[in-house]
């Protein structure tokens, strides 16, 4: 790694004068940070840890009904913590599906979502043309190995997935993010949390320099939901495609659906024609399958990730079933 | 009770579990430099300038080493042959770049951060030439000039007219089957630390053969071989990776000699895709012809593997269609073709590994061709002698392998294939699993102390097969020692010579050559007993004669004698370094691998319900480690069959992806612990004294095709191309 | 694509300059961080370009002044010389270099030494009991859960954290919480056997 300097943040107002300077990168679980820096993704002069600041952890009920996670609580502690696995088991499953035990004893759900993509052309040490390392020197996935790559919202600077399972089960929960800066803070929605390429190839997420995610907030419960997740070995791997989908249900009659899809384009892909036309539906009907074919017919394939169309179809489809037996 | 047979814990146990086992990165020396190698970023062409000011800018870094500062090679080395010098080609002689991620500067620094750092920023200017691709390099055949790895086995075979009985035969089967480039992922990356002492060179180092290291290192610097020392008493994970002598660790101890302190290198796990060989991607034209009865009447096998620009690395796939199987007419080729990438190299079951997945999937598709179980095809045609020369095996009890894994697996009672459970399509597969026998010339010595302790020493290193456990019990079957009283002292090469831990041949040879130290040692003991050897016996630390006995002390304090020391050998005919097998009995092990899968065809997702292998492999010395040893081979297969490739990026003329999250290995939650080994009871009596051959590898082989076989019988589809991943299962 | 790469060199050469102008050389001394902008001086003073690292291991305190891009793995190895830990990856990707801290399984590689300031680290060479083994490195060796041992020292580090984390109330969930943890000789029906044991003993 390039050298770099280093502070401990002591309180959220400290990180965010401190995370404000000029390259300078804020350090929490850092299973990311740390290959960042080694692969040279990122080069920071500075590094704010804010694993010390209190008040950041926990997990707490709403009075609206729903809950708030503190950005600083272990991947494992929110995933295991009797609310969410009670009340939001999209969640908890996408948690425990991610990684491994060791790095879901470090990664914390605030820095989840700031993962970048696990395109081997972006990880790669050499040089390699790719948009997201050295803006305007190409695309080497969109001609290259893309079996693994999006088949929504890709263009040719950036074919890349965001590879994170938990941002796709909040995705399909409507969560949003709570960010506080210098100015105050936003409230951002998990669903439109990372940057399309069409909007900026070069860009992973909207979060700015110098903003800091303090929480996440969900709505009200989601019992009947599920994470399914497609991968060659059966754990401690990258999605291939993963589906996040909770339902409200009035017997078997389906009232509402959030379906979200990972690992298909650089953002947790809502299905929002499919949620549409599953209103109403019966589990169990072929209009189910209809409903999900509806949502692909803006998907396009890569010249080697055809079959991802199906798959997701299919991962959309088995993660329904999943989630009304939730 | 027999020593031998018995699973006893591992010796080395105590070490493993507490961290006390030390691996060469772990035998950090005082005053060592770190070193940090820098890699070619280019296919082709040459080192322009290499501009290293911003990297010696940094404190804690003491030099970057470049072409022009190394020594220059010994002709000695000249004498040295390809293998167990990887390539003769040796980085940073030249400017000459041949291959993404060759090394091209040495970054020494006092700390491991200042020399990492440091290496991202040495300036490298390259002069780029046109690169060769070798997935889609012509066909050539290999050069027996361009290294000895083309001359290890027959290039071409022909016995009969396969061609024509092939052609002429009633049913047909076989196919082109493709297997990707595989790296070994041995947990330990490779390291080395290099200690010159004026003349003397010292190294820790990661390896499969000391002597080899010894031997190389010796000629590059034109010094005597007994100038050298290795020193490696635990290798972590070698599979073929540390086999050979590879070209950072002859770097290593030259910058030592530059910079006169050890320098310590660790490659990185990105260095260990580039560095260090792969075994190749491969294309098998597997053709078989067999009469209506199930009987093979023409066999032809012919193999394609990718190769360096430096040397021709033959993947000599086509041994199985020669040996597997009993048939009149064989017909067997290796080709290769030639491309700008990392040396391949042996990996855990050469040869047998990539030809047994191409002919076993190859023999199910004929066994469906014929209507027939794919079990009973193989009993049809089972080779009571080599098909190759006819010539009778050292020993074979596949038959019963064969009938004992059935009754284990259920085989003739298994469920009709593509039987629902839930969404999974349940699948059965079976496949031979069979390598061959490689023996070793080996030494090794037995030290018999007066308190009843005996102590052996060779220069064998420990990669996990469990040496240091099993040559005890070797030892204190022919001693009458408890095998805890028995302490094997190895990894060293200053210790009398051992062949290597490759090829499964460690135990067959020097567990041989421990047998018969001991032998010797028991002689020598008898007669200072004043009895005859052949009349004694020995049990717990005593001799015996009759009715009469006494103890080891006893006979030492009287003879005023501390230790009783001999040597033992294991000889091969012509004095030969090595061999495969005697030459009147072609050695091979064999063994049957059955395998039930799931396949859920929405979602293209394969998984591994349960196997059972059973092994026709010589005297097993120690059941316990032996199980432990096909377990990993099993595993092995697995990954080859489901999940391992490491791709060959075309366009940038590198390895794609150089880490363990791009390239998936197996992991626990794949493995269901319903893996079922067993062995057959056998002796095998021309091998060698012990009556043991080897495991390490047989394990691996096989595996694939019985799982491709096995997704056969779930889906109707078959997947000719490893690895067999979501896209190729997905239901159209 | 010729075109492609020879623009795209000329794009790393000029990102190489702009990073060759704010080096920073770090050393014994602590420099002030290349920073433009005056208002934010005080805060950025508040950098450690070398720190001074108190890290309690197996029980035993450690002081050290290390550069922050050291990781917690380099530190055990290199400056301490608890040469047990094994580095498999470097990158998070193996779990070889499994230890506790504060008493949760983490990945060593993937935590800055400087962020284990005043916590306590327990690797391998800490769990043996004086000439007694922990029941976790017993049931390894009677289960035959390792064959190299080099990825042993984090499978039972790992296994201990598994234990005390609850998540072994079956072979099915042994295997899925203990597969952080690659072992390629392939031990791992013995290692989840190993690991059941020792959760039964404990219990």
């Amino acid at each position: 790694m390039r050298d770099f300097s280093y502070a401990q943040a002591t309180s959220r107002a400290d990180a965010i004068a401190l995370a404000g300077l000029p390259d300078t990168m804020v350090l929490a679980g850092g299973t990311e940070l740390l290959n960042w820096t080694r692969i040279g993704v990122v080069e920071p002069a500075r590094i704010v840890d804010i694993t010390r600041i209190s008040g950041m952890e926990g997990v707490e009920a709403l009075p609206n009904g729903g809950v708030r996670i503190g950005a600083l609580t272990k991947l494992n502690d929110a995933a295991q913590h009797p609310l969410i696995r009670a009340s939001y088991p999209v969640l908890s499953e996408a948690i425990l599906k991610s990684a491994s035990a060791q790095i879901r004893n470090l990664a914390t759900v605030g820095g989840n979502p700031l993962q970048r993509v696990r395109c081997p052309y972006f990880r790669a040490d050499e040089p390699t043309p790719c948009n997201k390392r050295v803006p305007g020197s190409g695309c080497a996935a969109l001609h290259g190995f893309n079996e693994k790559h999006a088949i929504f919202g890709w263009t040719k600077d950036c074919v890349a997935v965001h590879p994170a399972d938990p941002p796709v089960a909040l995705a399909a929960l409507d969560a949003v993010f709570i960010t506080e800066d210098k100015n105050g803070g936003r409230r951002l929605a998990a669903r439109k949390f990372n940057v399309l390429p069409s909007e900026d190839p070069t860009a992973h997420s909207v979060l700015r320099h110098g903003e800091l995610i303090v929480g996440i907030e969900i709505g009200g419960p989601a019992p009947k939901s599920a994470y399914l997740k497609i991968r060659e070995r059966e754990s401690y791997e990258y999605a291939t495609v993963s589906a996040a989908v909770a339902l409200d249900l009035d017997g078997d009659v389906i009232r509402r659906a959030r379906v979200a899809l990972g690992s298909v384009a650089m953002q947790p892909w809502r299905l929002d024609e499919t949620e549409r036309r599953l209103v109403g539906q019966k589990l169990g009907s072929p209009a189910i399958e209809a409903a999900v074919a509806a949502g692909f017919v803006d998907a396009r394939p890569l010249s080697s990730n055809t079959y991802k169309i199906k798959l997701a179809r299919n991962a959309a489809l088995r993660a329904i079933e999943l989630a009304a037996r939730a | 009770m027999s020593n031998l047979g018995q699973p006893i814990t591992r010796a080395d146990g105590a070490v493993k579990v507490t961290g006390i086992a030390r691996y060469a990165g772990d035998q950090n020396q005082p005053g060592q430099l770190h070193a940090v190698l820098v890699a070619s970023t280019v296919p082709a062409g040459c080192v322009s300038a290499i501009d290293a000011r911003a990297a010696l800018a940094i404190p804690g870094v003491s030099r970057v080493l470049v072409a022009v500062d190394m020594p220059r090679v010994h002709a000695d080395l000249d004498k040295i042959s390809v293998p167990p010098l990887a390539t003769r080609f040796i980085p940073m002689q030249s400017h000459n770049i041949v291959h993404e991620g060759q090394p091209v500067a040495i970054v020494l620094g006092e700390s491991l951060e200042a020399a990492e750092a440091a290496a991202t920023i040495v300036r490298v200017t390259y002069e780029r030439a046109a690169f060769i691709v070798p997935e889609t390099a012509a066909v050539v055949s290999a050069d027996p000039k361009k290294g000895s790895y083309s001359m290890s086995n027959a290039l071409e075979f022909n016995k009969g007219n396969a061609l024509a009985a092939i052609a002429a035969a009633p049913v047909k089967a076989g196919a082109a089957y493709t297997q990707p480039s595989r790296h070994a992922n041995p947990m330990e990356p490779s390291a080395i630390i290099a200690v010159w002492k004026g003349d003397r060179l010292t190294v820790y180092d990661a390896v499969q053969h000391l002597p080899a290291v010894q031997n190389v290192m010796a000629a590059v610097f034109g010094l005597p071989a007994t100038s050298i020392r290795v020193v490696s008493p635990h290798t972590g994970g070698g599979f073929g990776a540390k086999a050979f002598v590879w070209p950072h660790e002859i770097l290593a101890a030259m910058a030592a000699k530059v910079v006169r302190r050890p320098v310590k290198l660790v490659l990185t796990r990105q260095q260990m895709y580039g560095m260090v060989g792969p075994q190749p991607q491969m294309v098998h034209d597997v053709h078989l012809g067999a009469g209506a009865d199930g009987k093979l009447l023409g066999v032809g096998h012919a193999t394609t593997n990718i190769t360096g620009v430096t040397e021709d690395y033959v993947e000599f796939g086509a041994v199985p269609g020669r040996t597997f199987y009993a048939c009149d007419n064989i017909t067997t080729s290796q080709r290769v073709r030639r491309g700008n990438v990392t040396l391949p190299t042996f990996m855990r079951s050469p040869w047998d590994g990539p030809g047994s997945w191409a002919l076993g999937s190859a023999m199910d598709e004929l066994a469906r061709a014929l209507d027939m179980d794919p079990l009973d095809l193989r009993l049809i045609n089972y080779a009571e002698t080599d098909p190759e020369s006819g010539k009778p095996w050292s020993s074979k009890k596949l038959r019963e392998a064969y009938e004992e894994g059935a009754r284990r697996f259920g085989w003739r009672t298994r469920p009709k294939g593509g039987t629902r459970d839930g969404h999974w399509r349940i699948g059965y597969g079976v496949a031979d699993c069979s390598q061959g026998q490689a023996r070793f010339h080996s030494t090794a010595r037995i030290r018999l102390k007066a308190d009843g302790t005996a102590q052996i020493e060779s220069s064998f290193c420990d990669i996990g097969t469990g040496p240091a456990t099993i040559f005890p019990q070797i030892a204190g079957e022919v001693l009458g020692l408890d095998p805890k009283r028995v302490t094997a002292v190895a990894g060293d090469s200053d210790l009398p010579y051992s062949g290597p831990t490759y090829g499964s041949g460690t135990t067959i040879s020097t567990g041989a050559a421990v047998q018969q130290a001991a032998q010797r040692v028991r002689a020598k003991l008898a007669r200072l007993a004043g009895w005859p050897a052949e009349e004694i016996t020995m049990r717990d630390g005593q001799i015996i004669h009759g009715d009469k006995s006494r103890t080891i002390r006893e006979v030492l304090g009287e003879a005023g004698v501390a230790e009783l020391v001999s040597d033992g050998t294991f000889d091969l005919p012509g004095g030969a370094p090595v061999d495969m097998g005697p030459p009147e009995f072609p050695a091979r092990t064999f063994g049957v691998i059955f395998v039930e899968v799931g396949v859920d065809q929405e979602l293209g997702l394969l998984r591994l319900r349960r196997a059972t292998g059973v092994y026709s492999a010589g005297r097993i010395i120690n059941p316990r480690t032996a199980r432990s040893q096909m377990i990993g081979g099993i595993v092995w297969g697995w990954g080859m069959a489901a999940m391992e490739a490491s791709h060959f990026e075309p366009a940038l003329g590198r390895w794609l992806a150089k880490d363990l999250a791009g390239v998936p290995l197996p992991v626990n939650a794949d493995i269901p612990p319903e893996i079922d080994v067993g062995f057959v009871d056998e002796f095998d009596a021309n091998s060698g004294p012990l009556g043991a051959k080897g495991i390490g590898e047989l394990g691996a082989t096989g595996v694939a095709a019985a799982v491709a076989n096995a997704v056969y019988d779930a889906t109707g589809l078959r997947i000719r191309d490893l690895p067999i991943t979501p896209e190729k299962i997905l239901a159209v | 694509m010729e075109s492609k790469m020879s623009e795209y060199q000329t794009a790393i050469s000029r990102r190489d300059l702009m990073r060759g102008s704010a080096m920073v050389a770090a050393g014994a001394m602590v420099v002030a961080p290349v920073d433009t902008a005056d208002a934010s001086e005080p805060v950025s003073k508040r950098f450690e370009a070398l720190a001074t690292v108190q890290v309690e291991v197996n029980g035993v305190d450690h002081q050290l002044e290390l550069q922050p891009r050291v990781t917690l793995l380099d530190m055990l190895r290199e400056r301490l010389q608890f040469t047990g830990t094994k580095k498999g990856c470097n990158r998070g990707e193996c779990g070889a270099c499994t230890v506790l801290l504060d008493g949760r399984r983490v990945n060593a590689c993937l935590v800055l030494a400087v962020a284990a300031n005043k916590r306590k680290v327990t690797t391998i060479e800490g769990l043996v009991d004086g000439p007694h083994l922990h029941p976790v490195q017993q049931a390894f060796i009677d289960h035959d859960a390792f064959q190299c041992g080099f990825c042993t020292s984090g499978q039972i580090m790992s296994a201990v954290g598994c234990i005390a984390e609850g998540h072994t109330g079956s072979n099915a969930e042994i295997r899925e919480w203990m597969s952080g943890n690659i072992c390629r000789c392939s031990a791992y029906p013995q290692v989840a056997a190993a690991v059941e044991a020792a959760a039964r003993e404990k219990v």
